[in-house]
């Protein structure tokens, strides 16, 4: 696995905002087909390396490669055309819109000629739907539903789509389960397996270790902008991870959550931690 | 659940889809205040005078709520038709009128001048971060001193008379039966045309989405900044159609004229059943809105209401619309969660 050339990967990258140091020599990559998973409270600078990765920010010091030769981006865009998405919380869905519209806005499939070029809604609905039912979301049948009718996990999982139709190779997903109930989070890790099954490469933001635990291949753990910990599957247990998150702190209530997360991972349903 | 939406009857499936049409409410809304006021005033209403009168205020502030209707589902406002409306009609009227060129001189200026009003007013809300309410609140006045200024200067008084060309007049200024005015027909044209923009051509997903999620928008490649720019032109210009088209009516235009403009064309907008935040609304829901809004307006001195209460009919007008509207949004979301659910 190692030797391959990574996709995607940052060598000793600094970020600073003017006198303020965010980011210090974040060195990571990330695989064909792997998940890298992102874990971190908040406030340890995970957003700000996203930004980094997916060109919002440009990095102070340090390199970024793809496929090993250096590159950089000087707006979200470019790092788009290289098949860098990021897929925010809820972003990329636009709730009064239909699913098929959603799906192909700012990339609209037309018919006809000239300035009389028209939107083709059943092709868009078509290719909406079969992409979303590809990776396992087989509720979403209508391509005129509203995505405002979604539920949260699928409304995710069309951003997610979306991605990877339109040929994303490294997918970043920021905290995509966070504001989820947890048969919607099952929902988007399901999604998020079957992006890697497709050879992306995947980094996924979160702050649930039970989240990361049920997808990951490689892990880092992000305190105060450094990386702390950077170890592969199996190499530490939950608490350890936790424990490097949190930083020893509060560690009951981190166990309360970790207890509820090892039950939905069995198949039950408990009630919501919150 | 494939299985479940094909057993539907046809009849039913297409009723459900009518009703969850964003227009639907607003429909129902034209047709009961139509009946209202019909009821009320009689044969007059019913007849041609009561349609030319609804139909040409309609026409009017129709032709602006158009665009400021287009702007609103992408998530802007639009205050500055107000001032741009006496703008091109002074302008045209100046050139036309006062220095006495010909009229195409004085209607292509007049039309030039909106689409400045609204090309500066598009580069203001895309490279600041002001709300365009205030933005355009800010244009409008600049517009109004301008066209106030230049006015006097030039003419020495805040009305300026001209005498249009028959050929400019009979396309823009002229009336059938002296009862429906040629801008009633053009508003029908421009409605045409902005729904094949917005609901037919793949621009109209831009603009959807502009409303819905600006950041999604611009990271999903759509030109924000270009698409922002152009619909506040298509309203300076739309503002300005009119202004042009009112000076070659009535051959004289005045620095006060417009003002009613800014408030009629955010109602009709709102009653048409488009989301003030953005993000959804059709060009048909505009229309219905903009007819709905011209029956109250002027069906009341068809009634026999004293006008002085009018104000409050079409106040409580707008805030029927809009809940009825907010329902019928409501209803179309949870449509879609009970079919996934049974």
């Amino acid at each position: 696995m190692s030797d391959k050339t990574p996709v995607l990967e940052m060598r000793k990258v600094d970020k600073s905002f003017g006198p303020i140091d965010v980011l210090h020599e974040i060195s990571l990559k990330v695989n064909e087909g792997e998940v890298l998973c992102l874990l971190g409270d908040n406030g340890a600078g995970k957003s700000t390396l996203i930004k980094t990765m997916s060109g919002v920010h440009q990095p102070t010091r340090g390199e970024m490669l793809m496929d090993g030769k250096p590159v950089s981006f000087n707006r979200p865009r470019e790092a788009q055309d290289m098949g860098i998405a990021t897929v925010h919380q809820f972003g990329g869905t636009y709730p009064l819109m239909s699913v098929g519209r959603n799906f192909f806005a700012g990339n609209e499939p037309t018919k006809g000629v000239g300035p009389f070029k028209v939107f083709d809604r059943q092709k868009a609905n078509r290719i909406a739907v079969d992409e979303v039912q590809k990776m396992g979301i087989t509720r979403i049948t209508d391509g005129d539903r509203l995505v405002g009718g979604l539920s949260g996990g699928e409304r995710q999982s069309l951003a997610i789509a979306r991605a990877v139709y339109f040929g994303a190779r490294v997918l970043i997903l920021d905290e995509p389960t966070a504001a989820l109930g947890v048969k919607q989070a099952a929902h988007v890790l399901r999604i998020v397996n079957e992006a890697k099954r497709r050879g992306l490469a995947v980094i996924f933001i979160t702050h649930q270790v039970m989240h990361a635990m049920a997808v990951g291949d490689h892990f880092a753990v992000l305190i105060r902008g450094a990386i702390a910990a950077d170890f592969r599957k199996g190499e530490k247990t939950r608490e350890e991870i936790a424990d490097l998150m949190a930083g020893g702190e509060s560690m009951a209530d981190l166990e309360a959550n970790i207890e509820g997360y090892m039950e939905t991972h069995d198949g039950h349903v408990p009630e919501p931690a919150h | 659940m494939a299985s479940e939406t094909t057993n539907t009857s046809d009849l039913a499936d297409t009723l459900g889809k009518l009703i969850r049409r964003p227009e639907f409410g607003t429909l129902i809304g034209t047709v009961v205040v139509y009946i209202f006021f019909a009821s009320l005033g009689g044969a007059v209403f019913l007849g041609a005078p009561g349609w030319s009168a609804f139909l040409t205020m309609a026409a009017e502030v129709g032709i602006i709520a158009l665009p400021v209707g287009l702007l609103m589902i992408a998530g802007e406002l639009d205050i500055s038709v107000g001032a741009v409306v006496p703008a091109a009609a002074l302008t045209t009227a100046l050139v036309s009128g006062h220095y006495d060129m010909p009229t195409w001189y004085g209607v292509f200026a007049g039309l030039a001048v909106g689409v400045c009003v609204g090309f500066v007013n598009g580069q203001l809300v895309t490279r600041t971060s002001i709300p365009s309410l205030i933005i355009t609140i800010g244009t409008m006045f600049g517009t109004m001193g301008l066209t106030l200024g230049f006015t006097v200067m030039i003419a020495g008084s805040t009305g300026v008379f001209m005498t249009p060309d028959p050929s400019a007049k009979a396309l823009l200024g002229s009336s059938i039966n002296f009862m429906f005015r040629a801008t009633i027909f053009w508003w029908l044209g421009f409605a045409g045309l902005i729904y094949f923009f917005l609901h037919v051509s793949p621009w109209g997903n831009w603009i959807f989405a502009l409303g819905g999620d600006r950041e999604s928008a611009r990271n999903a490649g759509i030109p924000v900044a270009r698409t922002t720019i152009g619909l506040y032109m298509l309203s300076g210009f739309a503002a300005a159609f009119v202004g042009v088209s009112q000076v070659l009516t009535f051959g004289s235009a005045q620095v006060a004229a417009g003002q009613a403009f800014i408030f009629n064309s955010i109602m009709c907008v709102v009653i048409g059943g488009v989301l003030l935040t953005g993000g959804a609304g059709s060009v048909i829901g505009i229309v219905l809105g903009t007819l709905t809004f011209a029956i109250v307006n002027q069906g009341i001195f068809f009634s026999g209401i004293d006008p002085n209460y009018g104000s409050i009919i079409i106040g409580a007008l707008l805030l029927i619309a809009v809940m009825s509207n907010d329902s019928f949004r409501n209803l179309a979301l949870s449509y879609a969660t009970k079919k996934k659910a049974g």
